[in-house]
């Protein structure tokens, strides 16, 4: 079987705006709970090791018209804030049971309070990120944090969570992290064989369904993987950065690589891509993620960096996928990501790396400026 | 019925004490400025829930960027910085203080040539605002400057802090006293933290005790717009003889006009609770707007940044570190949720018995903003207090439209008048 149907079976649970995948875990569940989870980062170990899904919760996309949210929240909100708000106007979280934001930025933390205001029967959870990264305090901290987060999870789902579990979810979402990881190695190395809009498509598909469901579906993939055949293009290897928290749509995605691209390296989703290697599974649980919160993650524009900067981030993250551009794609008013280009900027001229500024909206349906934005780039690199 | 008179665009809000105030943020700012030139030890800090009294045990000039910002927009000078920061790559969508402050810095603002001290340490207390944490990377990493992050975590379930919470805070507070021995080559004295308290506390006392007065009617001063005179006795000197003498004085000053039943305009029509930054590039043209109606700010949330002092709480030089800590996690506005603020102004409507809610919504500031149209729904519909959302910057005088402005507040009061006059027919309070 090759790998087109499975890539077109996730596309459609993840356009699907119903969540219509976790209608069907509930079905399979009597009882069972599901828990959106707003960008950046979750533990979603947590609720899964509590019985209940994680559910990715990224706004409404390009599928939703706002009818109440924008007389709550300004024009100069991000979309993603709207949209959000406005699914829960319009009944489309009604499935969810919880949601749990955190102190990714400000508009995030206002909307948890909006949200668990105007939806008093969806239990609202904020989690505090530590943004101290060097204390010897803020593993102490972190593990008290998410040692919260379990209690009221436990509340939620009505049972205490056994370390069993705990470590059971950690394997499981260890195995997730590590398959996306060599995932994005093989487009790395062999862009020509799994492009960006299919590994997205995966990956984001996995944020709809049990992580055993999606563990199954990433090892078909690796199975399948190795018969693609395919020949390399020439292309511009670009990394796209600053779309950590509201995506941007499948189309632009694919405009970029139409244009002559290849992304070779990403931040989206990178929230559910959090630790740049295991965590371990020796320590108790709680330790292992809160010690890895600080110490095996991935920079991030939602905190602050830890003893090396996240401009250095960057310029080492194009060097080590070998990419000759980057392609910097905020969302619109998005403020982590807009406030990091000055200084993003200045590290990637000081490496003499070329970089395109594409701001997006979820929202957004016409691309040919864009397209002319890119193609015009793209020919600059090519026949510099 | 009563309609809005024009004012005098320069009519004088000066009372004697807003001189005494201007008089020792202006020693202040004589401080900084030969620090500058001297090159004196100098930590950076953010006003929300700040700890300057750590700094000033150490005898480090403290320094304050939004502090900088705003004089900026209030003398006018802010659009070319602003303008300045975004041509190095800042979006016209981020937060103008921030791009005021870059713009100032890198137009040589800051050092021997400027008025304020290069950072010897900058201090980002993140208490609530995520803009800190980017502003203050920006600050270190132009200046070459040791940067320590003080993250306070958010209160998040009920009113009060883990003890997890506390450990945390009290620990990176010993992290951030040891950072400042070695950066000033001074040993920690806790006898001279603990008389830095006992001063905040004065101040605290005072500026608490100056709010209550306008409960008063009239009120003796304007809690917003007045207040904003307070802000930097109690934000920025707080610790110091002169902040605490300068609380001494007000208090005394305040309780005498309220005997005497004087406000700050001429008749007091309309009590408002005011939530928001002011338009600092607009100051006075805003304030005029509501002076024209007679309305008057009997408390305001924008007040309540640095600290939360009057449901009691106080610096306690017995609990040192401690009670710095309940400062910076609980005892200030950033650091609680937007629904903990709509129970705060809530309390303000109702016991400092208020006709209105005035929200001025500011693009930068979407720690106050975001949301805020939430907060008009709550108060409108669930309290039925009347609510005036308004639209403009603290910083940036492009998003200031003085007619649209003007159009806003006059039909907004022009309908409470109306309100009020059908209540007084009806045997209603009016």
């Amino acid at each position: 079987m090759p790998i087109t149907p499975i890539i077109e079976r996730c596309r459609a649970r993840l356009e699907d705006i119903e969540f219509g995948s976790v209608r069907e875990w509930k079905a399979r569940h009597p009882g069972g709970r599901a828990v959106g989870c707003f960008p950046v980062y979750t533990p979603v170990e947590i609720i899964h090791a509590a019985g209940m899904l994680p559910v990715g919760l990224f706004g409404g996309g390009n599928t939703i018209e706002l009818a109440n949210a924008d007389a709550r929240f300004q024009s100069f909100v991000c979309s993603i804030a709207k949209s959000t708000l406005e699914m829960g106007f319009q009944g489309r979280l009604k499935l969810l049971d919880g949601v749990i934001f955190s102190s990714i930025c400000d508009v995030a933390r206002n909307l948890s309070s909006v949200m668990a205001r105007n939806f008093p029967e969806l239990h609202v959870d904020y989690i505090h990120h530590a943004q101290n990264m060097t204390s010897p305090s803020a593993v102490d901290y972190v593990e008290s944090e998410f040692g919260r987060i379990q209690r009221s999870m436990e509340r939620l789902a009505g049972h205490p969570v056994s370390p069993g579990a705990l470590a059971a979810s950690l394997k499981t979402y260890n195995q997730i992290r590590e398959i996306l990881r060599t995932l994005y190695r093989i487009r790395r190395e062999s862009p020509h064989l799994i492009s960006t809009v299919e590994l997205y498509i995966l990956a984001r598909a996995g944020t709809l369904v049990d992580p055993e469901d999606h563990l199954r579906e990433l090892r078909e993939v690796m199975d399948l993987l190795p018969a693609r055949q395919g020949r390399p293009k020439d292309r511009v290897r670009v990394v796209i950065e600053s779309a950590f928290c509201e995506q941007p749509p499948l189309d632009l995605l694919q405009v970029v690589e139409d244009a002559g691209c290849y992304i070779v390296d990403d931040d989206l989703l990178t929230g559910w891509r959090w630790y740049v290697e295991d965590v371990p599974e020796d320590p108790p649980p709680l330790r292992a993620l809160a010690e890895s919160y600080i110490r095996r993650s991935v920079y991030s524009s939602v905190r602050h960096d830890g003893p090396r900067s996240r401009n250095l981030g960057l310029v080492e993250k194009v060097r080590r996928a070998n990419a000759q551009a980057v392609i910097f794609m905020p969302a619109k008013f998005c403020e982590p990501a807009l406030f990091d280009y000055p200084l993003f900027r200045v590290a990637l001229e000081q490496a003499n790396i070329p970089h395109l500024v594409i701001e997006f909206e979820e929202k957004m349906w016409t691309f040919e400026r864009t397209r002319n934005e890119l193609e015009t780039f793209v020919e600059s690199m090519l026949f510099d | 019925m009563a309609t809005a008179v024009t004012v005098d665009k320069d009519r004088k809000y000066q009372s004697e004490v807003n001189d005494h105030s201007k008089r020792i943020m202006t020693e202040y700012s004589d401080q900084l400025a030969r620090a500058a030139k001297g090159g004196e030890p100098a930590g950076f800090l953010m006003i929300s829930g700040n700890c300057v009294e750590i700094l000033r045990a150490f005898d480090m000039h403290p320094v304050f960027p939004e502090v900088n910002a705003l004089q900026l927009a209030i003398r006018k000078q802010s659009l070319p910085m602003i303008l300045k920061a975004e041509q190095m790559g800042y979006s016209s969508d981020n937060c103008a203080y921030v791009k005021a402050d870059v713009g100032m810095l890198m137009s040589g603002g800051y050092g021997p040539q400027g008025t304020i001290p290069y950072p010897s340490l900058v201090v980002c207390n993140y208490v609530g605002c995520n803009v800190y944490v980017k502003w203050f990377e920006h600050i270190a990493e132009f200046c070459k400057a040791p940067l320590y992050m003080l993250d306070i975590p958010f209160l998040r379930e009920g009113d009060a802090p883990s003890q997890d919470d506390i450990t945390y805070v009290v620990r990176q507070l010993e992290e951030l006293i040891a950072t400042c021995s070695r950066i000033t080559g001074k040993p920690f004295d806790i006898d001279k933290l603990r008389e830095v308290l006992a001063l905040s506390a004065r101040a605290e006392e005072g500026w608490s005790r100056a709010k209550e007065l306008c409960k008063v009617k009239p009120a003796p001063f304007d809690a917003y717009f007045d207040s904003i005179n307070m802000m930097g006795p109690i934000n920025v000197l707080r610790g110091t003889t002169q902040a605490a003498g300068f609380f001494d004085f007000a208090v005394e000053a305040f309780e005498a006009l309220a005997a005497q039943h004087k406000g700050p305009l001429a008749e007091e029509r309309f009590r408002t609770v005011v939530e928001g930054p002011p338009p600092y590039p607009y100051y006075r043209n805003f304030r005029n707007l509501f002076s024209a109606w007679g309305a008057v700010a009997v408390n305001s949330t924008y007040s309540t940044v640095g600290g939360l002092w009057e449901w009691g709480f106080r610096h306690d030089p017995r609990r040192p570190l401690e009670s710095i800590a309940e400062q910076m996690l609980v005892e200030n506005l950033t650091n609680r949720s937007l629904t903990a603020r709509y129970q705060q102004i809530r309390r303000y409507v109702e016991e400092w018995e208020a006709d209105a809610l005035v929200i001025h919504s500011i693009k930068s500031c979407r720690l106050f903003s975001a949301g805020q149209g939430d907060m008009r729904e709550y108060f409108t519909r669930d309290l039925g207090v009347a609510t005036l959302l308004v639209e403009s910057d603290l910083e940036d005088p492009r998003y200031y439209s003085e007619a649209q402005m003007k159009n806003r507040i006059d039909a907004f009061f022009e309908s409470l008048e109306h309100r009020k006059f059908l209540r007084k027919g009806t045997g209603g309070d009016a």
